[in-house]
């Protein structure tokens, strides 16, 4: 066992646990700010599933992983404001949006990928992003090479972080995202649109998730698959709700649902040969179940979340 | 008279053949409380969505300070200098006071203008004597104190003439006064404010001048309020003479409803402590209390729907053991919930099926697990005709009824089955003078006939005019009772703050 506890417990298992965390953290990120103005995007695992796709085909026809990256971010970007013109224009139900938002952009990423690249025995695979080490502070030990010898996108989010806490608590347009997902008739009597906000909320939201889907086929598999997302985007709602709708929790909370899934990787590769390995894929989302049982049965969400507003009705 | 803040011309608005406004015209003098004066329906929050922006009117024009404006957003108002606050507080109650107020504002070099906020806040603070922590979340302030902000919201603005929606109705008197002296104040540094109530006195004892509505038109203009009658006004307002119901001397006959030594405990709000309370058949019992004392709580309980910890509770002498509402029920308790809308009825239901949901299992509307259609319409059909219920038919949607018919469902729904006890909360809150009328005369009757009748409400007037006695609760407790004879609003005014109890 302590063979086991070993192997686990190194720099290469740090390391993986950050690079598990960043698609993680940006999807997590990107769904806590639709969800504070009051917007639920159960759209995230199509969007970033279309978002993989469109960021891996720029990049492998232009040759560019930054334009791959834009690729990406913009058709995040587009796949929000599809959203938001269903349910914050239209005011139409978030959750069936949100569904069909998630299953036209999977058919159309599956579709747009036979249309360009065929049907291939082997896929066909990038160059993708390569670790960056940052000078001086890549020598500190452990900490080094597992926090500052990473993929560029991995610093994005890292620093993404803290600049998502500036934005929703210190900046007006954060205040009025906050606003509009509490009590957006609030909002509107102080003259601010409550449409807008919510409209660029989801759509900042569709560009994280982007980032997100950018970085599972240009950095962490160096191709597009099918099961590439794999459900990351269902746990980012899961996350964003752990971490109860602020950006240090949901960056927390994304890191211990990588650390868990960091953990079950090793076990599987560490000879417990006998338990299927299926059991080890289980783990990660059973903490996720037993954590927001234990962690989340007082978390508040935002108040306005699910409802759409129509100035005229009271 | 100094030249007009606000003047309304020739405003008319219609929402589709229903004309909610027809060639109003309104105008407020820098330093002046206007009372807009209104039976509900008559046009007074349309006409306000108007001057605030959430309606464009049909016709006519508003002019601020001589010069015609178009408000067509609260946006474009509030650069008017018009300020709202709207009967239904508009505020974030999990964002601080200070987010609440800074919404909207441009930052500075990006960021929120804390410090900025912050000075401005202290001065209005000093200018009207409005005092709010900052950074405490708003739902930790009492309803005063968010009325306070929402006041603040609007002078932060820089509003100049302030619009209050029916500012009172979820004030304790004490609180009251408060707000009154803030308000004038405003008026002597030369604001505007428009004030809407359909409380008479408090429009005698505020405002310089009325303007009353009926039926979407201007039906008068009173130009001094404090020296014109209640009962002048009421006229104005209803078209014709309202007279108080007369409520006859009291011959209270034996215990129908007692608690004795009541608590509960494990529950969110307030608790109710060592409660005891009886009823005679026969007279009235006033339950007053600033909302959130216990009220919510007692009247579950006699209701069945919370069993308390401690206690007994009996109900024509027999005991209530099990505390569910079927049982009360049984045993002769009719009840009026609070919420007309949430726990009254079920809107969305034919307005039939609300009228015979509790006692749908009862043998006159089911039987072998089937419900009786035909029962159950006539009874409502029955029902609409004994109350003048206001509505197409019993297959009506309920919640398509005003709230005066929907009142009088409920009250008929329970007086079909001549209950021994009847609980009823807030029973005209949000009614017209006619409504309300018709309801007290109701009660009356009951009353006469020998039913004990608990009224929970936080409108003193009405529980004078209804009331055999008057028990007051603070704090889950009742701190004391009064006779019909001693109870004044300025006792109960300041029992309900705490301030008197002894029993």
């Amino acid at each position: 066992m302590s063979v086991v506890l070993e192997q686990i417990f190194q720099v290469g298992f740090l390391a993986a646990i950050i690079r598990i965390a960043t698609p993680l953290a940006f999807a997590t990120l990107g769904e806590m700010f639709s969800e504070r103005a009051g917007v639920l995007n159960l759209g995230i695992e199509g969007i970033m599933l279309l978002c993989a796709m469109t960021g891996f085909t720029a990049t492998s026809l232009s040759g560019s992983l930054w334009f791959g990256v834009l690729v990406a971010v913009l058709t995040g970007m587009l796949m929000g404001a599809l959203h938001a013109l269903f349910t914050v224009a239209l005011g139409l139900s978030q959750h069936v949006c949100g569904i069909g938002v998630t299953l036209f952009s999977s058919g159309l990423a599956y579709f747009l990928y036979r249309l360009i690249f065929g049907q291939q025995s082997v896929p066909p695979a990038i160059k993708g992003f390569q670790t960056l080490p940052i000078p001086v502070l890549s020598d500190i030990p452990v900490l080094g090479p597992a926090v500052f010898n990473q993929f560029a996108l991995v610093y994005m989010a890292i620093i993404a972080i803290p600049l998502a806490a500036f934005v929703l608590y210190r900046t007006p347009w954060g205040l009025s995202v906050r606003m509009v997902g509490e009590n957006p008739r609030a909002a509107d009597s102080a003259g601010v649109s409550v449409i807008a906000t919510r409209f660029q909320a989801v759509i900042l939201g569709g560009a994280l998730m982007g980032l997100a889907g950018a970085f599972l086929s240009m950095a962490q598999f160096n191709a597009f698959t099918f099961g590439v997302v794999s459900g990351r985007g269902w746990v980012a709602i899961a996350l964003v709700v752990f971490g109860r709708w602020d950006p240090w929790r949901s960056a927390g909370a994304a890191l211990l649902f990588a650390f868990v899934d960091a953990l079950q990787l090793r076990m599987q590769a560490s000879g417990l040969g006998h338990i299927p390995y299926e059991a080890f894929l289980m783990l990660p989302f059973i903490f996720t179940i037993v954590a927001m049982a234990v962690m989340s049965r007082n978390a508040v969400a935002p108040s306005a979340l699910l409802k759409p507003f129509r100035r005229e009705e009271r | 008279m100094p030249a007009p803040l606000i003047e309304m011309r020739g405003i008319t608005k219609s929402f589709g053949a229903v004309k909610a406004n027809e060639a109003v015209d309104l105008s407020v003098a820098p330093g002046e409380i206007l009372g807009l004066l209104g039976e509900n329906g008559a046009g007074k929050t349309t006409l306000m969505n108007v001057l605030f922006g959430a309606y464009a009117p049909d016709a006519g024009e508003i002019l601020v300070q001589g010069q015609p404006v178009r408000i067509t957003s609260s946006a474009d108002a509030l650069a008017a200098g018009i300020g709202m606050v709207h009967q239904h507080f508009h505020l974030a109650p999990r964002l601080t006071v200070l987010e609440n107020l800074l919404i909207g504002i441009p930052g500075k070099s990006g960021r929120i203008d804390r410090a900025g906020g912050l000075a401005r806040l202290a001065e209005i603070g000093r200018q009207h004597g409005l005092t709010l922590d900052p950074d405490l979340p708003v739902s930790a302030l009492s309803v005063g104190e968010q009325q306070r902000l929402e006041i603040v919201k609007a002078l932060f603005r820089g509003a100049r003439l302030l619009i209050l929606d029916e500012p009172t109705a979820v004030l304790a008197p004490s609180e009251v006064d408060g707000l009154f002296s803030a308000l004038r104040s405003m008026a002597a540094q030369g604001l505007g404010i428009i004030f809407i109530s359909h409380k008479l006195n408090e429009v005698r004892a505020l405002t310089h001048r009325c303007t009353v509505l009926r039926h979407g038109r201007v039906a008068g203009r009173v130009d001094d309020p404090a020296n014109t009658t209640s009962a002048a006004m009421a006229q104005l307002m209803c078209g014709h003479e309202i007279v108080p119901p007369a409520r006859g001397p009291s011959t209270p006959g034996a215990d129908v409803l007692t608690l004795d030594g009541i608590s509960t405990s494990k529950h969110a709000g307030t608790v109710l402590r060592d409660v005891s309370l009886a009823v005679r058949a026969g007279e009235i019992l006033g339950i007053a209390g600033v909302s959130g004392n216990g009220q919510r709580a007692l009247a579950e309980v006699i209701s069945g729907v919370r069993a308390p910890d401690a206690g007994r509770m009996t109900i024509a002498g027999q005991t209530v053991s099990r505390f569910s509402p079927r049982e009360v029920q049984a045993l002769g308790l009719g009840r009026i919930p609070e919420d007309r809308m949430t726990t009254g009825l079920v809107t969305n239901l034919p307005l039939a099926d609300s009228m015979v949901l509790p006692r749908i299992g009862t043998a006159a509307f089911s039987a072998k697990g089937l419900l009786k259609p035909d029962a159950i319409r006539a009874f409502a059909e029955e029902q609409i005709k004994a109350y003048d219920i206001r509505c197409p038919g019993p297959m009506t949607r309920a919640g398509a009824l005003s709230g005066g018919n929907l009142q009088k469902a409920l009250l008929a729904r329970e007086l079909a089955f001549d209950p021994k006890v009847l609980i009823v909360s807030q029973p005209t809150r949000g009614l017209d003078i006619g409504a309300a009328r018709f309801i007290h005369e109701k009660f009356l009757d009951m009353r006469a006939k020998g039913c004990g009748i608990i009224v929970i409400g936080e409108d003193l007037e009405e529980l004078l005019v209804l009331c055999d006695r008057i028990a007051v609760m603070y704090e889950g407790r009742i701190v004391d009772t009064l006779g019909s004879a001693e109870a004044t609003i300025a006792r109960l005014g300041l029992l309900m703050t705490g301030a008197e109890g002894h029993s």
